[in-house]
């Protein structure tokens, strides 16, 4: 049944080594933002696989609805309105999960299993393991995982792991009419978004460019910007995304050093008690302290 | 419960030691692979068409159960149907949602009539509905067909009737829906796909 995500390649809070021999294809998600026209079907589609059912809201004053990701909500679109050189674009960004290759949500989470990746590149919260303490939220460069309210664990884009352990594409993917949306092996879909962009340079957008930031490690979601220099202009995409430097220091070498310090302590107090031996009281000393504590 | 000072500190001492090996990395829970079960894997596929627009998009309609005798079906999920080459799977975002279309306490299910002057809908059979609609259809064309024009040619027309054929139609329903109206005269006869 299941495809080619048998394989954990990392799991957080756990230090027992990985299965590493078998090689999976590393999948990825590539969203041409240059062809998407902003009808949502993609957000629409992923709440009825995921049976999600974000509550109905309000309307903010933009397109955007829902107005940001929720833990019901694992894509939204976000719109943005540029005025550059004279002309009017309208950016429209799918948001959601990047599926990093470095993941800083799986680096922050202290709870054994929560967080996975698999082989293939999806990265996957399991909420049973979930104890919501939020630290993914720290962890995460794009501001994606979401606390819910009903049972305080988080929750984001799963890239429908389930979907794609049996060979089929994400729901998103299926159902972009528009053929933004694309699903496939890392490489062909670096290999599409050349083609794109050469397309989109050909029509005058000298900067148009892929997105796959190296500052962790490449995503398993990519972007084709039609402006690849300014990713800030499609909703504050950050230009050059990193896992929070406190989290590399917590959980780099303030982890190991504690564990060390832990052991340290152990092995005193194991010297101690070869050493000294334990501390031996007296049957006499023991009734005295018991006659003086002892009111009769 | 008694429990002496030795007792309190043995037990403290377990417990801190048993937390610091799991956090060690000596914890019993193996490192399985979980993924989510495919929702879809044994339930029943169902072609269909899309009910919205004109585009008539095909769909797969995924329900629970495998049609035998006392299994009740339940539509699960529906997606885009890859063999349509109308959409190829894909589908808008009304389409992605027609589960809930389904499930919808506002969805009509029964035929319902207005009487003149009335201002409730009222609940009606599939018979008495077919029954009304033919001959509220016999009565206006008997009133208003029109066999000959000014210069005696004869037109048999019907114009006081139109018909808007579904979307969803085949062929067949297509070749049938237009011999019947036109046979009956009918002029005005156009198709949702044209909307």
């Amino acid at each position: 049944m299941v495809w080619q995500s048998l394989d954990i390649r990392r799991r957080s809070a756990t230090t027992t080594p990985m299965p590493q021999a078998r090689e999976s294809t590393e999948v990825a998600k590539l969203i041409d933002i240059s062809q998407c026209i902003g009808c949502k079907a993609c957000q629409v589609a992923c709440m009825e696989w995921n049976d999600l059912r974000q509550e109905v809201g309000y309307c903010v004053g933009v397109y955007d609805n829902p107005p940001d990701l929720t833990a019901k909500a694992w894509t939204v679109m976000r719109f943005t309105e540029l005025e550059n050189d004279g002309r009017l674009e309208w950016l429209i960004r799918k948001d959601g999960c990047m599926h990093c290759q470095d993941p800083g949500c799986l680096k922050a989470c202290p709870a054994p299993g929560a967080i996975v990746q698999y082989a293939n590149g999806i990265v996957e919260f399991h909420q049973e393991h979930c104890i919501g303490c939020g630290y993914c939220l720290t962890g995460c460069p794009f501001n994606i995982p979401r606390l819910s309210d009903q049972d305080h664990k988080a929750y984001k884009c799963s890239l429908c792991s389930d979907r794609v352990a049996v060979g089929q594409v994400p729901a998103c993917i299926k159902t972009c009419p528009t053929g933004a949306l694309h699903f496939g092996s890392k490489e062909d879909m670096k290999e599409h978004a050349e083609q794109r962009i050469a397309d989109l340079k050909s029509r005058g957008f000298t900067n148009a460019g892929l997105y796959d930031p190296p500052g962790v490690g490449g995503t398993h979601v990519m972007y084709v910007l039609q402006h690849a220099d300014r990713p800030e202009w499609y909703a504050g995409l950050p230009q050059d995304p990193a896992i929070n430097p406190l989290v590399e220091v917590w959980k780099g070498w303030t982890k190991p050093l504690a564990i060390g310090v832990m052991a340290a302590g152990v092995l005193a107090s194991l010297i101690h008690y070869v050493m000294k031996g334990p501390n031996e009281i007296s049957k006499e000393t023991e009734k005295e302290v018991e006659n003086e504590t002892r009111p009769e | 419960m008694n429990v002496t000072r030795r007792q309190f500190l043995k037990v403290t001492a377990a417990g801190l030691g048993s937390s610091s090996l799991a956090m060690l990395g000596f914890s019993p829970q193996p490192a399985l692979a979980e993924i989510r079960n495919f929702k879809l894997a044994r339930t029943t596929e169902t072609r269909n068409t899309c009910p919205y627009c004109s585009v008539s998009c095909g769909v797969l309609i995924y329900s629970l159960g495998d049609k035998s005798k006392n299994a009740r079906a339940e539509i699960v999920h529906i997606e885009g149907d890859p063999d349509n080459p109308v959409n190829r799977g894909t589908l808008c975002p009304k389409g992605a949602g027609l589960l809930d279309m389904i499930h919808s306490a506002n969805r009509l299910k029964h035929p319902e009539v207005r009487e003149p002057g009335a201002s409730e809908w009222k609940r009606i059979t599939w018979d008495e509905a077919l029954d009304r609609i033919a001959r509220h259809m016999k009565a206006d064309r008997d009133a208003n067909f029109i066999k000959t024009n000014s210069d005696g040619v004869t037109v048999n027309r019907w114009n006081t009737t139109g018909f808007l054929a579904s979307s969803a139609a085949g062929n067949e329903a297509g070749y049938l829906t237009h011999k019947v109206l036109r046979g009956l005269g009918v002029v005005t006869l156009d198709t949702q796909a044209r909307i």
